[in-house]
């Protein structure tokens, strides 16, 4: 079985943070890591590829150079090859434009039978590329999955709604995007880190994806950021001491004087 | 975007009709496809063929005519025979954004005999109802609601078209946006129009809510959003208000559905579940000891009437099923009320319900980062503090029907 997973670097978002004076986003000094979920996605690949022998696992993502960083890691945790798809022309992407461009770039791969995706990256927190994606590829989609099998060409997933489980059944090839609890992504291992370190990563262009330069980047998205800013914080909150009967009783009537019991 | 059918490479194979939702936008002369004026470029057939002889062409943003663009509508989502929670909110947000406009705001309603839906729509603020109905609709899956809206808002031209930030909704709305080349915006807390421009404002949080964003979508229509569950306030509905309903006939066929549904498993009864449209949420970590304390959560969240939530640690040791997690990596909730029991407030939990109206937190450690968020902090012992909160509830209920 081929196997596609899509992955993103983004910055350890908890510490992102505005700056007050310009409004701006400080990014210095954050460290880059896989986009959690994403792990989630390369764990889900591994263990089907591990039950399938002759499968292979191939990572995708879109970035800047320094990418280079996240598919070694996902090499290092069992992929077969990594693949950085990074251009000028792929700055200022929104959701619409990157998944056009990994479109592309997975049929530049050529053929497989499933695509993995995080639900969503944890800086946007969108879940759009990965049914965009699918989308332009003109395949299945199957969002929010917390288990899943192969059989054949028959493809069997447990999704993860707001209040029950759905089991759903598609044909390959198809996508499917995978949430936090599907899995516990393993550790790379002594030997996986050597094969990362000396490991091939290809750099595909905008040219050798053959991709539309008009419906990448900036001027492929038709949406765009106006400001950004920081939220606001209520102040500090209160603190209520006593027996438990006694801030049961001043709790109740806090909770009763805002009328939200 | 517009859609072409090169009669060179058709092979006549008639897939593409088979595909088709809309009837007679595709028809066979001399053998091979040929698309008539009923099309309304929905896309479905694109996939469908093996030849690549019908593509959708995108038209560059900028050449996107938006003033044939006008109306404001929602797609609204069904949930055991109701309209969801979140599609009466919208309802209530577009009313004011389509007032702002001066144009109709319209709800688009598929499903499987939803007819009885239709009035509640007009109560809530609908001018319109678009109503598409086939057992093929009965739940929702990705690619035949797709097909049906495509086709919908193409022949239609709505300039803002709202969703649910809900499983299903962002399901679809991605799916829509890529098709349709539309500007999208996932997640929205926040949406205004720009009078002078006309443009959808549409504001979100990002980076774990560190961070608000407003984004706009200045040439490519429709503007898509995506709008979290209990964020809008729905309209008091008006008795007797009435929408126009706007038949919308599809011919669907299940094996185009692309997926099928085998199962529905819900491990616990009752509508308290959901999180996303609860009011008020008693959320329990690992403060708790043990999973059968998860039971005097319950019996707080019975109490307000609310729903029951977790932290990641509760779930991941199994206490709880993973609905109900929330947090960065389960739920982001935005309820009235949220009561932390014996939760610390790891980052990742706070990222999930800070935006919470009010926040109570109950804990041992009076240095626990939840109490960086609580409006109402209380430093004890859960296992006190809960029963007399619960108590105290139910004491003051007595009264109240005592009167």
């Amino acid at each position: 079985m081929n196997i596609i997973v899509c992955i993103k670097q983004v910055p350890d978002t908890t510490e992102v943070r505005i700056d007050p004076a310009t409004g701006t986003l400080v990014r210095e000094g954050v460290p880059s890591i896989i986009n959690p979920f994403d792990e989630n996605a390369i764990e889900a690949a591994l263990q089907l590829a591990e039950a399938n022998e002759g499968s292979r696992v191939t990572i995708i993502t879109m970035g800047p150079p320094q990418a280079d960083q996240a598919l070694r890691e996902a090499v290092a945790m069992g992929a077969d090859q990594g693949i950085l798809v990074s251009d000028r022309a792929f700055a200022g992407s929104d959701t619409l434009a990157t998944s056009y461009t990994l479109a592309r770039a997975v049929r530049h791969v050529g053929d497989f039978d499933l695509i993995l995706c995080g639900k969503q990256a944890f800086d946007g927190d969108t879940a759009q590329v990965g049914p965009g994606l699918a989308e332009h590829l003109g395949i299945p989609q199957i969002t929010y999955a917390i288990g899943l099998e192969v059989e054949g060409k028959k493809l069997r997933v447990k999704r993860l709604l707001e209040d029950r489980y759905e089991v759903v059944e598609a044909r390959l090839p198809a996508l499917v995007t995978v949430v936090k609890q599907a899995n516990d992504p393993r550790h790379p291992g002594l030997r996986g880190v050597m094969k990362a370190r000396k490991a091939e990563i290809p750099v595909w262009t905008a040219a050798d994806i053959e991709a539309d330069v008009a419906r990448c980047g900036l001027s492929g998205s038709p949406t765009n950021v106006l400001r950004v800013f920081a939220p606001t914080r209520h102040a500090k909150g209160e603190r209520l001491e006593g027996e438990p009967a006694e801030v049961a009783a001043q709790l109740y009537d806090k909770l009763h004087a805002t009328q939200v019991v | 975007m517009s859609i072409s059918l090169d009669r060179e490479k058709c092979t006549g194979c008639k897939l593409c009709i088979a595909s088709c939702p809309y009837f007679g936008a595709l028809v066979m002369t001399d053998g091979k496809a040929e698309l008539t004026d009923s099309c309304v470029e929905c896309g479905a057939c694109v996939a469908s063929c093996p030849v690549s002889a019908i593509v959708l062409e995108v038209i560059p943003k900028e050449q996107v005519d938006t003033s044939q663009y006008r109306g404001v509508w929602v797609v609204g989502e069904v949930a055991d025979g109701h309209l969801a929670g979140v599609s009466l909110e919208l309802l209530g947000k577009g009313r004011e954004l389509a007032d702002t406009l001066e144009v109709p705001l319209s709800l688009l309603l598929l499903g499987d005999q939803v007819e009885d839906l239709v009035p509640v729509a007009g109560e809530y603020g609908a001018d319109q109802v678009y109503l598409t109905q086939h057992p093929v609709l009965a739940h929702y899956r990705t690619a035949p609601f797709t097909d049906v809206i495509c086709g919908v808002i193409n022949r239609y031209k709505p300039e803002i078209v709202l969703f649910g930030a809900t499983a299903m909704g962002r399901d679809l709305a991605s799916r829509i946006a890529a098709r349709i080349q539309a500007g999208l915006t996932a997640d929205c807390t926040g949406l205004d129009i720009d009078p002078e421009e006309r443009l959808l404002q549409q504001t979100r949080p990002a980076f774990g809510g560190n961070v608000m964003a407003t984004i706009l979508c200045r040439h490519a229509r429709p503007q898509m959003s995506t709008v979290r569950p209990k964020v809008m306030t729905k309209l008091e509905p008006q008795p007797g208000r009435t929408a126009t309903v706007i038949p919308v006939e599809v011919d669907l066929d299940e094996r185009r559905a692309m997926t099928k549904l085998i199962e529905v498993i819900r491990e616990e009864a009752g509508a308290h579940v959901n999180l996303g449209e609860a009011d008020i949420i008693v959320s329990g970590g690992r403060g708790l000891g043990k999973p059968e304390n998860f039971a005097l959560i319950h019996e707080l969240a019975d109490a307000l009437g609310g729903s029951v939530g977790a932290s990641r640690a509760t779930v991941d040791a199994g206490w709880i099923p993973a609905y109900h997690q929330v947090g960065q990596t389960g739920k982001t909730v935005h309820p009235k009320l949220y009561i932390a029991c014996g939760i610390s407030g790891a980052v990742q939990h706070l990222a999930g319900m800070s935006s919470s109206d009010c926040i109570v937190a109950i804990n041992k450690d009076p240095h626990a980062p939840i109490f960086d968020v609580a409006h109402f902090g209380i430093v004890g012992d859960l296992f006190e503090v809960v029963p007399a909160l619960i108590k105290q509830l139910k004491q003051a209920e007595g009264q109240v029907s005592g009167d």
